[in-house]
């Protein structure tokens, strides 16, 4: 199994690691509740070191990243990031990525670990003979800074005012006079941070975090923050086998392009399903694979990811749901392998005080 | 966390408090750090009666679920309902205010084959 540069780190920190995307991750540190609680509330700092990221240049990287991605990219301004699924001919979904377009012709991608290689080898089969694509992963350290009080840390740290970056842009700035790509985004949903910079230097800015008041957390928080706020995970809500229309995620579907998998996803007709948010009444979990029941006790669908929320202390879910029965406001049934949990349908995201896209000034 | 030598231990990480014919039971300092934040505590019926070595309930954390033996047979006469609001006191507190439901009608010979505190700590290093 793969370690990311911070293993040691995490091993003094008395983490609890699992494999996860074939790396050793760190699980949990103080504990779920308290690092997600810290993230919503103060600042915790992410090992993100696993993702992968590409370079891609050249005179017709615009057109064919645009057959490559659902979401548009000529519109994507320099300084500007966008997220967008790689989608096969059936219209599944590859990956999902974030694009940041670093000038005219160049751009930076960041994948998830499970899949790199994979999206790697699927882009590059896809690229005309001008476009050069790069693997920079294994020399890419990446972490996430994120919660209310992160700005104050990261500004802390970087020579330049970051005041004027808005949500989903990117800027170079300098950490111990060298420069690192940082950009306003991350999957938990608060006013957060993403930092790319060589590995060496990754580890002294997670200590430096680390020394500021930034909570280590681990993979656990993670994933209870981004399902409050009802992002997909991959291979939990997206994955190469459901069609990408499902998800719900429309922001990410461009309709006026031709892109591999688009005939597939933006005809109604395959939209058997749609990604449902599902709040349960009580503490009790559902969990992945479980099945949805509507209020006659007819199975109308599938659980992709369940957890208790520390922000709502109430049980929450994801699931895919035959589109009649999709509706917000209806009471569902989730069976569980122990139980019937009952809840109802909801809007995403589940928690709804998220800092994330507010004003920078006011957090620094 | 030490674990308490006024205690007996069961191989699934219970604790019982044996007094006469009645037991207090919860779950070990090992047991709820191996959990991890724990979410939901499924309380047994009072008046139920549970056998030695069965799950006689649930005990839920953020990532899973996980049954919890009654390590002596008896009937429930009392169960934690602080657990239903504060499930984390099992966490923070899991031989004291954690504690999860009190048996009558225990039988002793049933006791005499726990584990007391050195033995259970001596079971925990070897299941490492």
């Amino acid at each position: 199994m793969k370690k990311t540069i911070l293993y040691d780190s995490h091993i003094a920190l008395g983490a609890r690691m699992a494999p996860f995307g074939g790396y050793c991750m760190p699980i949990q540190y103080s504990g779920i509740i308290a690092e997600h609680k810290a993230t919503r509330g103060a600042a915790t700092i992410f090992d993100t070191c696993h993702m992968g990221e590409f370079r891609i240049t050249g005179r017709n990287a615009v057109s064919d990243l645009e057959t490559i991605v659902s979401c548009p990219v000529a519109t994507v301004k320099i300084g500007q990031c966008r997220y967008g699924f790689i989608c096969n001919e059936n219209g599944g979904v590859i990956d999902d990525q974030i694009l940041y377009r670093m000038a005219e012709n160049e751009f930076f991608m960041v994948v998830n670990a499970a899949t790199e290689e994979r999206d790697f080898e699927w882009i590059h089969r896809h690229l005309s003979a001008a476009t050069k694509i790069e693997n920079l992963s294994a020399q890419t350290a990446k972490l996430d800074l994120q919660g209310p009080a992160s700005a104050k840390i990261m500004q802390k740290l970087f020579a330049d005012r970051i005041d004027g970056m808005k949500y989903y842009s990117w800027m170079k700035n300098y950490y111990k006079n060298s420069e690192v790509l940082t950009s306003r985004t991350g999957y938990t949903g608060e006013i957060g941070f993403e930092i790319y910079c060589p590995n060496e230097l990754g580890k002294t800015f997670w200590d430096d975090c680390l020394n500021l008041g930034a909570l280590p957390a681990g993979l656990g928080a993670r994933d209870t923050l981004r399902l409050e706020m009802g992002y997909p995970l991959y291979g939990h809500e997206l994955d190469e086998n459901t069609n990408a229309a499902e998800s719900g995620f429309t922001r990410a579907i461009a309709t006026g392009k031709k892109f591999i998998g688009s005939t597939a996803v933006l005809d109604p007709a395959r939209k058997g399903r749609l990604l449902v948010g599902i709040q349960l009444e009580g503490r009790r979990s559902a969990r992945h694979g479980d099945t949805v029941l509507d209020k006659n006790g007819v199975a109308v669908g599938t659980i992709t990811s369940g957890s208790f929320s520390p922000s709502l202390s109430c049980a929450i879910a994801f699931g895919y749901v035959a589109l009649p029965a999709s509706a917000i406001g209806n009471h569902v049934v989730v069976r569980t392998d122990r139980q019937e949990l009952a809840g109802s349908t909801v809007e995403v995201p589940f928690y709804k005080k998220a800092t994330g896209r507010m004003e920078l000034k006011a957090f620094l | 966390m030490p674990t308490p030598t006024s205690l007996k231990y069961s191989k699934t990480h219970e604790w019982v408090k044996v007094e006469g014919t009645n037991a207090s039971v919860g779950i070990t300092g090992h047991a709820q750090e191996a959990l991890g934040d724990i979410t939901f505590v499924e309380l047994p019926k009072v008046g139920a009666d549970v056998k030695k070595d069965n799950a006689c309930c649930v005990i839920e954390s953020v990532k899973a679920a996980s049954d919890i033996n009654a390590p002596l047979s008896g009937k429930v006469s009392e169960v934690n309902e602080s657990l239903e609001t504060a499930p984390e006191s099992v966490n923070s507190d899991p031989y004291g205010a954690g504690w999860i439901f009190k048996l009558s009608n225990v039988n002793s010979s049933d006791a005499a084959g726990l584990m007391d505190a050195k033995a259970y700590d001596a079971f925990l290093e070897s299941d490492q």
